[in-house]
Formats: structure tokens, C-alpha cells, sequence
């Protein structure tokens, strides 16, 4: 994976900036880009970007350490986002982050994003995804989760299992 | 019997209704636009002559509608508050970025019916002479934002987005742009700065609305999802004929997300004020009523920022008789009926319609030590009350979790609450995480307490 922005990255700013007003106005939209594209945002990254929306690193900087959905790690090829908040809690969510935590050798009183020593899987306790009424909710990747329950957690385990079996396999 | 009043969600969940544009056209979508741009300039009812725009502005007006967002704002009001002599541009931004906890209704329109909530985005801008718009989606809603940039674009094919559209000479953007996992975002000014590319830290009131100073310091119309699509049934309908559903000052529908300990969690539209918070919980219409051998506990009747009813409360509410002369009688809280005026006379607020269900099986202890957690991860920081205040309540919740509770610390959260409540922080965050505190230490003081005091000889545990 390159983690030097080429020319097409450049463009893609450029195009992104374009809709805006003021390019500064781009910026949340172009660090979802380049998490999107390079997995995390890394300093040298953050720093093209800044120079490129005629911004000061520190102005990214700021946002990236602000938002919760923004990394400069990062994270596993599974990111399972497990949603915390009051009516989830109400169906289970806790003991579900528990159990999954567990299984994984996670630390499951983490609720910050945490990821396997293998890079595979990152566990996350977040606030509502405004799934309430199909509780508990998750987000895997891109994949909304409903109703999640320890067996559904259980086929996700094994799916990573076989995956890591193709792998070696 | 109470039933649903399916308006905006009329065809949401039938079968075979699509997202796409040619789903929406072929049942009836853009008539409303296209008609609207044809509008001539007319004489109004006070005899002045009112432009197209004035007209649609008017109906608006007419109609009484409130934001459903959860303040509850006229929007008419709102978009009288325009400035339109500044010479800046107008802009208008929707605020898709459906946060408060228990609230799933904007979602349900993004990820099934885009094109209406477009079609009302449409006619609200040019009913306001608003040339760029912005649709601020919640990060998390990552398959929503995708959706939203392919009606986008067969919109703009269609066109009824960009230069000269369906040749009225009028011309309009809209954009997309995507949060990352913030909740205050969701307050309008909040929004703002995020959107500005910057952190979202709300903006010092005065000037209290961004219909004077908005976003780059001109006239801008923060609205919700759920709002811009009854804009859209409000120009379809007329502005009177929409007043007549639901009750005065609660016209319309609304959509109601019920969730937690009740059969059938979901959303429900309704016409406001025509149904009650018991039949919205307990109909085998809505809510279906609590599992087997449950009892009800509480009522949170608007998101978690809300106040709770303890089940079997009796509210205060002023008599609708006239010849009581408003003189206050006492209701049950589950009777009353689900709107903006009246949960609020009862001294809680509808909120975004996020309706959350506690039976007799959940501790309350438990419940508001994790609406606690939730205000003080997403505490912007900007003001030390809030974000101090939330951070030691929810750590005192923890410590009483953890059976290491004091006698005094049900008293001590109600102090911090009350140090953060009241006009001691910049947005209407802090007032949001006081309230759930204040209420739930308030209304179920004895369960706080005995939580508290089982410290000696109670099992080590929990967490």
C-alpha cells in the first residue's frame, strides 16, 4: 500500500475542494477520502493534504483528533463497530462487546477502537447508529447488523477463522 | 382504535418501492416541483402582490409546521428570519446527521425514499432563493450517503438539479457532506463549523440564528430530513389543508422510532397530538405492549437529552377548557397525547419523536450510567461545565455500578447537573445532559439511594 499521495490522489482532492465554497470547507470529506483509500491518516498524508487545501497541518490535525470516526492507526481489515448506547445496552450489547472482546483477546472495558495482534479485526463500543428499534446494531465495514446475538457474533469468529485457514491454506 | 397516518412513509416498506428516481416519478415524485416552478406571482391575502417564492413561503407559513429535529421551531418562522437584503447568498443545509440516541426516523427516508427527501430540498431552496445546498449526513451512515449521491445524480440527469431547471432559469446544488462521528454536529451551528472544516465547537449565541449568520457568515436554513419532506407534502397539499392533520400549534404528521422494552420496536407515523404515549406503547398498532410478565417502569419520551416519566406519574397540565381558565389538572403522563406542546407542558420534551421503552426488569441506576457515558464521550469541550460536569457524573454512575457508591452521591448528582444546567454553556448540550440525571435521580430517588447504600456487604462485581 502506498502511503505517498500520487497525482490521481491530488486530483481527487482537487475535485473533492471544487464543490465547496471554501476549500477548507473540504476537509472532512477529503480525510474520509484518504482514510478510505489509504486505511489511516498518516502524518505525511494529513500534511499533503493541508498544503493542498492552502491549510496549516494543524487544521487537520485538529479534526482528525476530534472526530471519533477519524484514525492515524490503522485499523484491522474487520472493523466491527458495536453500538453501546441505551437501547442496544437494553438488548445485550454489553455482554455481546464482552464476549467478542474475550474470544478475540481483547480488553473488553475498552470501548475506544481496539485491533488483534494479527491486523485482522478491530472491535469498537460506539454511540448510536440509529438502529435502535432493530437492536443491537453494529457496523461491520460497511455491512449494517441487525439484532446481533452471540451466534451471529460466532459465525463472524468463524468466517475469520477460515479466512486465516485460506490464507495459510 | 389509534392508527398510523402514513404521509411521509407512505410508501416506504411497500413492497417492491425502490430508491431510484423512476420509482419515485412513477408514484407521482417531482409533480410537486414541477408544479411549483410554473407558479406565477399572485395577489396574497393581505392584498400584496407575492412572488412564486412568496407564495410557497406562505403556505409554509400556513401550515404551522414545526422542525423535526427537536426543537420544535416553526419553520415558516424560521425561513421569516432570513435575511434577504444582505446581498450574500442564501444557503440551506439539511441536517441528516441523526444522532440522539433512540432516533432512527431521518434514516428510514435517506436509505428507502432519497428522492422525496430531494424533492422537498428542491422546492425549500427555491422557495427561499437558495442557489447552494448541502446535505450534512452522519458519518456512520456510510451505505446512506451513497444512496444520497445516486439520486443526486440521476436528479441532475433528470433536471432537476443544476442550471435552468425543467427551464424555470432557476439553478441549484446540492452536496454531500459527511460527518465522522460526532453528535454535536447535530446542533445547527455545531453543524456549521464542521461544515466550515472546522472543529465543531457550537457558535456563541447572539446572533441566535444562522438565518442571519450562517455558514461563511451568510443567511443560512439548517432544516431536518424529516422537516424538508413535509415541506414537500405541505406545497402538495396546501399550506391549510396540512394544518387540518393532527392538533393546533402539532399540525401534521410525525414519525415516531419506539424502541427498547416493548414487542414491536419500530417507526410509526402519526398525526401529531392524535395519539397518546399509552397507545403508542401498548397498541397492538404500535407498539404491542412489554414482553410476557413485564411491567412498565418508564417512559423516556424524546431521546436520551429528555426527561423521563416514572410509569403511573402524574403530570400537571393546564385545562383546554376555557371556562377553567387554563387552571391545571393532574394526568396520567402515559395519557398524554404525543406532540410537541403537550409533553412539553408536562414538563418533558417530544424531541426527535425518540420514544424509550424501560420495563420493570431494567435498573435505572444501570440506564442512566449509560445515557451519562454517552453525553461524556461526546461533550465537545469547548465549556468546562459541560464537559466537566458530564464526565464526573458519568464516573460516579460507574463507581455506584461498582457497588463503591456514597450516601451523598445521588445528592452530589443532582448538584453537578444543576451546575451545568441553566444557561452556563454555549449550546443546548449541557441543559441535554442535565435533564436525564435530574429526572431519573429525582423519580426513582429510592432506587438511586438504595444503590448507594447497599455499598457495605454487597457483592464485589459488576463491571
Amino acid at each position: 500500500m502506498r502511503e505517498e499521495p500520487t497525482d490521481e490522489v491530488n486530483a481527487a482532492i482537487a475535485e473533492i475542494a471544487r464543490r465547496y465554497p471554501q476549500p477548507r470547507s473540504a476537509a472532512l470529506m477529503v480525510l474520509h477520502f484518504l482514510q478510505e483509500r489509504f486505511g489511516c491518516l498518516t502524518p505525511p498524508l494529513i500534511e499533503q493534504a493541508a498544503e493542498q487545501l492552502g491549510l496549516q497541518p494543524v487544521n487537520l490535525y485538529e479534526l482528525v483528533t476530534f472526530y471519533p470516526m477519524f484514525r492515524m492507526r490503522p485499523a484491522g481489515r474487520w472493523h466491527l463497530r458495536l453500538c453501546r448506547t441505551l437501547s442496544c445496552a437494553l438488548a445485550g450489547s454489553a455482554e455481546l462487546h464482552r464476549y467478542l472482546c474475550e474470544k478475540l483477546g481483547l480488553d473488553p472495558s475498552e470501548r475506544g477502537p481496539q485491533t488483534t495482534p494479527d491486523g485482522r479485526v478491530t472491535v469498537e463500543f460506539v454511540d448510536c447508529l440509529a438502529r435502535c428499534h432493530q437492536a443491537p446494531a453494529a457496523l461491520c465495514n460497511e455491512e449494517e447488523w441487525d439484532r446481533v446475538d452471540k451466534g451471529k457474533l460466532d459465525e463472524f469468529l468463524r468466517r475469520l477463522e477460515s479466512e486465516r485457514g485460506d490464507e495459510l491454506g | 382504535m389509534a392508527a398510523e397516518r402514513r404521509l411521509i412513509l407512505r410508501h416506504i416498506d411497500q413492497p417492491g418501492y425502490t430508491p431510484d428516481i423512476d420509482c419515485y416519478r412513477r408514484h407521482g415524485g417531482y409533480k410537486t416541483l414541477e408544479k411549483a416552478l410554473r407558479l406565477e406571482a399572485a395577489e396574497g391575502p393581505d392584498g400584496r402582490r407575492l412572488t412564486p417564492q412568496e407564495r410557497l413561503r406562505q403556505e409554509v407559513a400556513v401550515s404551522q409546521l414545526r422542525g423535526r429535529g427537536g426543537a420544535g421551531f416553526p419553520t415558516g418562522l424560521k425561513w421569516s428570519l432570513v435575511d434577504r437584503t444582505s446581498g450574500k447568498p442564501i444557503h440551506l443545509i439539511c441536517n441528516a446527521d441523526e444522532s440522539e440516541p433512540g432516533a432512527f426516523k431521518d434514516r428510514q427516508i435517506l436509505y428507502k425514499d432519497p428522492h422525496q427527501l430531494l424533492e422537498g430540498m428542491i422546492l425549500a431552496c427555491y422557495a427561499n432563493e437558495a442557489h447552494q445546498a448541502w446535505i450534512y449526513i452522519r458519518g456512520e451512515f456510510i451505505q446512506g450517503a451513497r444512496i444520497l449521491e445516486k439520486a443526486l445524480e440521476e436528479a441532475r440527469r433528470a433536471g432537476f438539479l443544476g442550471n435552468n431547471i425543467l427551464g424555470s432559469g432557476y439553478d441549484l446544488e446540492i452536496h454531500i457532506h459527511r460527518g465522522a462521528g460526532a453528535y454535536i454536529c447535530g446542533e445547527e451551528t455545531a453543524l456549521i463549523e464542521s461544515l466550515e472544516g472546522r472543529r465543531p465547537y457550537p457558535r456563541v449565541k447572539p446572533p441566535f440564528y444562522p438565518t442571519v449568520f450562517g455558514l461563511y457568515q451568510c443567511p443560512t436554513i439548517v432544516n431536518n430530513v424529516e422537516t424538508l419532506c413535509a415541506v414537500k407534502h405541505v406545497i402538495e397539499m396546501g399550506g391549510a389543508e396540512y394544518a387540518k392533520l393532527g392538533s393546533p400549534n402539532n399540525t401534521g404528521t410525525r414519525i415516531v422510532c419506539l424502541s427498547g422494552c416493548v414487542r414491536r420496536p419500530g417507526y410509526y407515523e402519526i398525526e401529531t397530538g392524535k395519539v397518546t404515549l399509552r397507545e403508542l406503547i401498548f397498541e397492538e398498532s404500535f407498539g404491542g405492549g412489554l414482553r410476557e410478565g413485564r411491567r412498565l417502569k418508564a417512559v423516556i419520551p424524546g431521546g436520551v437529552s429528555s426527561r423521563v416519566f416514572r410509569a403511573g406519574e402524574k403530570v400537571k397540565l393546564p385545562s383546554s377548557d376555557p371556562s377553567e381558565q387554563g387552571a391545571a389538572r393532574a394526568v396520567d403522563a402515559l395519557d398524554i397525547p404525543y406532540d410537541f406542546t403537550t409533553v412539553a407542558a408536562a414538563g418533558s420534551m417530544s424531541g426527535a419523536g425518540a420514544i424509550i421503552v424501560l420495563d420493570d426488569t431494567v435498573s435505572m441506576v444501570e440506564a442512566l450510567a449509560n445515557i451519562a457515558e454517552f453525553f461524556a464521550h461526546e461533550s465537545c469541550g469547548q465549556c468546562v461545565p459541560c464537559r466537566e460536569g458530564s464526565f464526573w457524573i458519568s464516573e460516579i454512575l460507574r463507581r455506584i455500578l461498582r457497588g463503591e457508591g456514597r450516601p451523598q452521591d445521588p445528592d452530589e448528582l443532582l448538584r453537578i447537573a444543576r451546575n451545568i444546567a441553566g444557561g452556563k454553556t454555549v449550546c443546548a448540550f449541557g441543559d441535554a445532559c442535565a435533564r436525564p440525571v435530574e429526572s431519573f435521580v429525582t423519580k426513582f430517588e429510592e432506587e438511586f439511594r438504595a444503590a448507594c447504600g447497599a455499598r457495605i456487604g454487597a457483592p464485589a462485581g459488576g463491571e
